[in-house]
């Protein structure tokens, strides 16, 4: 039941996830993040199993940042997709790792991109995409509303129709949904969509 | 060639593989296909048994952390004990709560706790919550699909205060505020959702938490025994209480007198 779209604007790119942490019938969480801030201009939203997801964001963000500390230059969007589309796939045959992701990312000299890259290695560069049950109501929708250039309350309003369709039409839909957006002052925490607020957690 | 077979084991083996070394011992070789083959059949026999006997929860609020769990023990339909120990001391001031497989869940948080004591010995600064957590999340990630069972929470007060993180062996990890775990959770769940307060005094929670794992076990078979509350604050753990289920029932819902509808008399003798 885990839903995770995205979409390329004007100048930005924008990816939505829903934020629920679920074991069969329980939903231990509500406001899990799994949208993962790569580096200052790239966003990686996954959707998977639990302990596949989050060891797999993680090791692929470290290892972008060791290019950076090494090279002295982060890695392009591009080869940050390859590059994890190239450990998904070298894991394949293996023990491969259940995590689809969408990697959205700023380019000084390209602009924005998305890439799509699921969990059997397949790499797509693409204008818009979606993961999960969510994916049947909201690549309809974005097939449907979608056109190049759009500006940020468009695909903000875009991503809300997204959200209430899934919110409508999906037998278990996820309660609470995050919007993150890069662009190029860097990839940061656009929105929360929230029906459910948890409990915050106590700062010390 | 048992020489051979045996260079193969030690060039896979990783840390923490005691498991494999005691089969070793006995003699008799499984070869790595058996090895998958005997975790992917306990993985079955697991899935049967892994929520069928648990409730424990957790959660944090102004003061700190309240950790309690019930003290049944079930195989199938079998009550094997009503004492065991599901709340396991990490270290004086970590607790880590047991659901799933017991062996595994005590001989990891075992583990955890020799790995955080070790990092205090290297480091001269005890550990973070966050930092034992991920370090039993890692290990628990990369036994994944071998059979283990473990859902634990792990609950202890740190440099930044009360810290409440929910590891299973699927390698899933979660930070929150309030976890419960088992066959008797989604129970528990319910009372603890509707009663929370973040701002309740430490015997308002540990209350709460008593009453919470008594209604997971009045509704759920597979839980019972004994409800034990423990709190975390700044200072360490402490065990606030252990009651017997069946006489926090009777204090919760104390029997009252009704009167009889309809008696049944004697037939008058003819």
């Amino acid at each position: 039941m885990e839903c995770v779209f995205g979409l390329v604007g004007d100048g930005f790119a924008l990816v939505a996830a829903d934020s629920s942490a679920v074991n069969s019938i329980l939903v231990h969480k509500s406001n899990e993040d799994k949208i993962m801030i790569l580096d200052s201009h790239k966003l990686l939203g996954a959707s998977g199993e639990a302990g596949d997801r989050v060891q797999f964001t993680e090791y692929i963000q470290k290892n972008v940042h060791l290019y950076e500390f090494r090279n002295g230059i982060p890695l392009s969007t591009a080869a940050a997709a390859n590059f994890t589309r190239g450990e998904l796939a070298q894991a394949l045959r293996k023990s491969p790792y259940s995590v689809n992701i969408l990697l959205a990312g700023y380019d000084k000299d390209i602009g924005p991109s998305l890439y799509y890259i699921d969990y059997i290695a397949t790499l797509h560069k693409v204008d818009k995409g979606a993961f999960g049950y969510g994916s049947f109501f909201s690549l309809s929708m974005m097939d449907r509303h979608y056109h190049s250039g759009m500006s940020l309350k468009e695909a903000v309003d875009l991503v809300d129709k997204c959200i209430v369709e899934i919110r409508t039409r999906l037998v278990v839909s996820p309660p609470n949904f995050v919007i993150k957006i890069v662009d190029k002052d860097g990839a940061k925490e656009y929105a929360w969509r929230e029906t459910i607020k948890d409990a915050e957690e106590p700062t010390a | 060639m048992r020489p051979s077979w045996r260079m193969r084991t030690a060039c896979g083996r990783r840390a923490g593989d005691t498991l494999f070394d005691s089969r070793l011992a006995l003699g008799n070789f499984p070869s790595t296909f058996e090895i998958k083959r005997v975790g992917s059949n306990s993985v079955e026999a697991f899935e049967k048994l892994k929520l069928l006997s648990r409730a424990t929860l957790a959660f944090i609020f102004k003061e700190g952390v309240i950790v309690a769990a019930d003290s049944r023990a079930s195989m199938g339909g079998y009550i094997s004990s009503q004492s065991v120990k599901k709340i396991i001391e990490i270290n004086p001031y970590m607790l880590g709560t047991m659901a799933g497989g017991a062996a595994d869940c005590q001989f990891w948080h075992r583990n955890l706790g020799i790995k955080c004591r070790l990092h205090e010995l290297a480091n001269k600064r005890r550990i973070s919550v966050t930092g034992a957590s991920k370090l039993l999340s890692n290990i628990l990630y990369s036994y994944r699909g071998m059979g283990l069972s473990v859902g634990t929470m792990i609950a202890g007060w740190d440099e930044k205060g009360p810290g409440l993180y929910y590891v299973d062996s699927e390698g899933g990890r979660l930070k929150g505020t309030r976890f419960s775990v088992g066959s008797g959770s989604p129970y528990a769940y319910g009372v603890l959702d509707n009663g929370y307060r973040f701002d309740m005094t430490v015997e308002e929670a540990a209350e709460l938490a008593r009453r919470a794992i008594y209604h997971a076990t009045f509704r759920d078979g597979a839980s019972g025994g004994v409800a034990s509350v423990y709190y975390v604050g700044p200072d360490g753990w402490k065990k606030m209480s252990g009651d017997d289920v069946g006489e926090l029932h009777y204090k919760y819902y104390p029997v009252v007198p009704t009167p009889i509808e309809q008696e049944m008399v004697d037939a008058p003798a003819a």
